[in-house]
């Protein structure tokens, strides 16, 4: 019987013939904690009798959620994670470095075939590296810490087939809205996504991290690309290890298949509170904002952040916005100013903070104020992300943020082209 | 596993971010004081209605959203005995029973705020003691009861030195 791509990378990692719905004890490749998870990690690590983590190369934590610490009791919690992974040797990725989903793939520890547990739900990321990579949370994350090893349900996949090619001024951001909207945010719970089709053939590496990044706003466990040339040329940045591609067999069992053409797909916007409300940016235009924010885990990369300065270079931000950019990791933040997207941006009238997760989830950089909207490039929109539960968030392409931030009011991006 | 006490309702999809909100839990491993919080943007003074015991019974998608293992510490350090909805987020779902918090998939529709329940995790029924009535329970994994009969995640992993699943 033909395998998807999760029931063979669970096979391989399990060593036995997985398929969906069997329950393994799969070897992990890679454990990753952020600073808002591994604290509770840590006290779980210590509950469970744990001395060492299972191999020091293959373990790590980001300080990424908070970072600068914005207050005494984080800083605490920041330390508790340093003296923590000194004492075992494993790295520690501190302020500045980035989103722990920039740096890993970052760091060449994920590619083809690898299975990565991470402590933060995004970890689904790296499914675009064509990895099983899924968040867990802090108990799950010290078991993986500790063995090595984690348990799975084989899940059931969801394929997407997406033909066409995106029209100018819509991107993959716009294209994951539209699929997240037209599925529902509990329609792949408990299931892995694949996605492919020429529309995803002829994205860049770096837009098709955003797909994956929100998998998980459908529910899904892992949101899966073949690996190409272009996945391959992207890795060989970062590493010199050698990957094996998986692919799925033709006769392999889906769930549902379902196929879309992007040729006609406008640019679209999650509206509050919830990710899968999304419609065409057109119906939402004219809608004021105050606050716009362009980077983190979804659209903090480097093709985002000239996407953006291409809109905003040269004009200026409306006076009633501030616009906020958080490059998603240090390396982004310097080939962004080696291009001089950084100048461009700040000369516009952009606020830089730091490499990280900056105002995404409401712990600094940037907290709206009662009965403020906010345009974001971020992937949640829940009521209260950003700190205050009496503002609303918008979702969209940097692009639409970027031109949003420009006139004052939510605005189709390809105005500006 | 036997569990009873009085039900308080929610509707579908109910986040991580209604559950136990980040501004609070970046700040502390204090479980108690973030329990204070949970469920407070959808029904203020939440913890103070609580009664030990009671339970949660909510619609579909449970938990959505992020990993934060505090929602489901929340919940429980709340008083809570149990989560009861159509369907949860498999995050939620795998953090609660990490940390020993039962989950139980069953038709909530049939439950009214205030119903004094009975559930049987065993036996795999709810017993609507206000109603008269019995609801199934969709069975769990059978490596989810032996987390859970441990006591949570840690508490096996104390018992056996790693996973004996
Ligand atoms: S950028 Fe936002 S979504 Fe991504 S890891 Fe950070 S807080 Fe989570």
């Amino acid at each position: 019987m033909g395998r998807t791509i999760i029931e063979k990378i669970l096979s391989s990692k399990s060593r036995q013939e997985a398929y969906a719905n069997d329950i393994v004890v799969a070897g992990v490749d890679y454990v990753m904690g952020q600073d808002g998870t591994a604290p509770l990690a840590i006290r779980a690590f210590n509950d469970m009798g744990g001395a060492k983590v299972f191999d020091r190369e293959r373990v790590a934590f980001v300080i990424d959620h908070s970072a600068p610490s914005p207050n005494e009791g984080v800083s605490a919690l920041h330390k508790l994670m340093r003296e923590f992974a000194g004492a075992r040797g494993f790295r520690l990725y501190d302020i500045g470095e980035g989103v722990c989903h920039q740096i890993l793939p970052e760091s060449g520890v994920v590619g083809p075939g690898c299975l990565v547990i991470g402590a933060d739900s995004h970890t689904c990321t790296y499914g675009a590296l064509n990895a099983f990579s899924t968040g867990v949370g802090s108990t799950d994350l010290a078991g993986g810490m500790i063995s090595g090893r984690m348990w799975f349900k084989v899940p059931e996949t969801i394929k997407f087939v997406c033909s066409g090619i995106l029209p100018a001024g819509v991107y993959s951001k716009d294209l994951i809205l539209y699929l997240i909207g037209d599925v529902t945010a509990d329609g792949a719970t408990y299931m892995s996504t694949e996605y492919v089709g020429d529309a995803i053939t002829a994205m860049s590496q770096e837009a098709r991290f955003t797909i994956s990044n929100m998998a998980i706003e459908m529910g899904a466990k892992a949101g899966l690309m073949e690996a190409d040339e272009k996945t391959f040329a992207w890795l060989r940045r970062f590493t010199k290890r050698e990957f094996k591609p998986v692919t799925a067999d033709h006769d392999a069992v889906y769930a549902r298949m379902l196929e879309y053409d992007v040729a006609k797909l406008e640019p679209q916007v999650a509206r509050p509170h919830r990710v899968d409300n999304v419609a065409p940016v057109s119906r939402e235009a004219g809608k004021p904002v105050q606050q716009a924010v362009i980077g983190t885990c979804t659209n903090g990369r480097l093709e985002d952040l000239r996407i953006a300065a291409d809109i905003l270079g040269g004009r200026k931000v409306h006076r009633e916005v501030r616009l906020i950019v958080a490059p998603s990791s240090r390396r982004v933040f310097l080939d962004a100013m080696a291009e001089g997207i950084i100048h461009s941006l700040v000369e516009a009238g952009a606020a830089l903070v730091t490499p990280g997760c900056g105002p995404c989830v409401g712990t600094h950089n940037g907290v709206p104020s009662d009965n403020e909207t906010v345009i974001s490039t971020a992937n949640r929109n829940f009521k209260g992300r950003m700190g205050n539960s009496n503002a609303e968030i918008y979702l969209a392409s940097p692009a639409t943020v970027a031109a949003s931030a420009l006139t004052g009011k939510i605005t189709d991006p390809r105005e500006f082209l | 596993m036997q569990y009873s006490g009085r039900a308080h309702k929610f509707g579908d999809d109910v986040n991580t971010e209604y559950i136990i909100s980040g501004k609070y839990k970046f700040k502390t491993l204090d479980m108690k004081e973030l329990a204070k919080h949970v469920m407070e943007d959808l029904a203020p003074g939440f913890y103070e209605k609580v009664t030990a015991g009671d339970f949660i019974a909510a619609g579909t998608n449970f938990g959505c959203g992020s990993s934060r293992e505090q929602a489901p510490l929340a919940i429980k350090y709340a008083g809570v005995g149990a989560v009861l909805a159509k369907s949860f987020a498999r995050i939620f779902y795998r953090n609660a029973i990490n940390t020993g918090l039962p989950v139980v998939e069953c038709d909530t529709d049939q439950l009214d705020p205030g119903d004094e329940l009975f559930i049987d995790l065993n036996a795999g029924v709810i017993t609507n003691r206000t109603k008269g009535t019995t609801i199934p329970i969709k069975p769990l994994p059978e490596v989810m009861i032996r987390i859970l009969n441990d006591g949570g995640l840690a508490a096996h992993f104390k018992k056996y030195g790693g996973f004996n699943l």
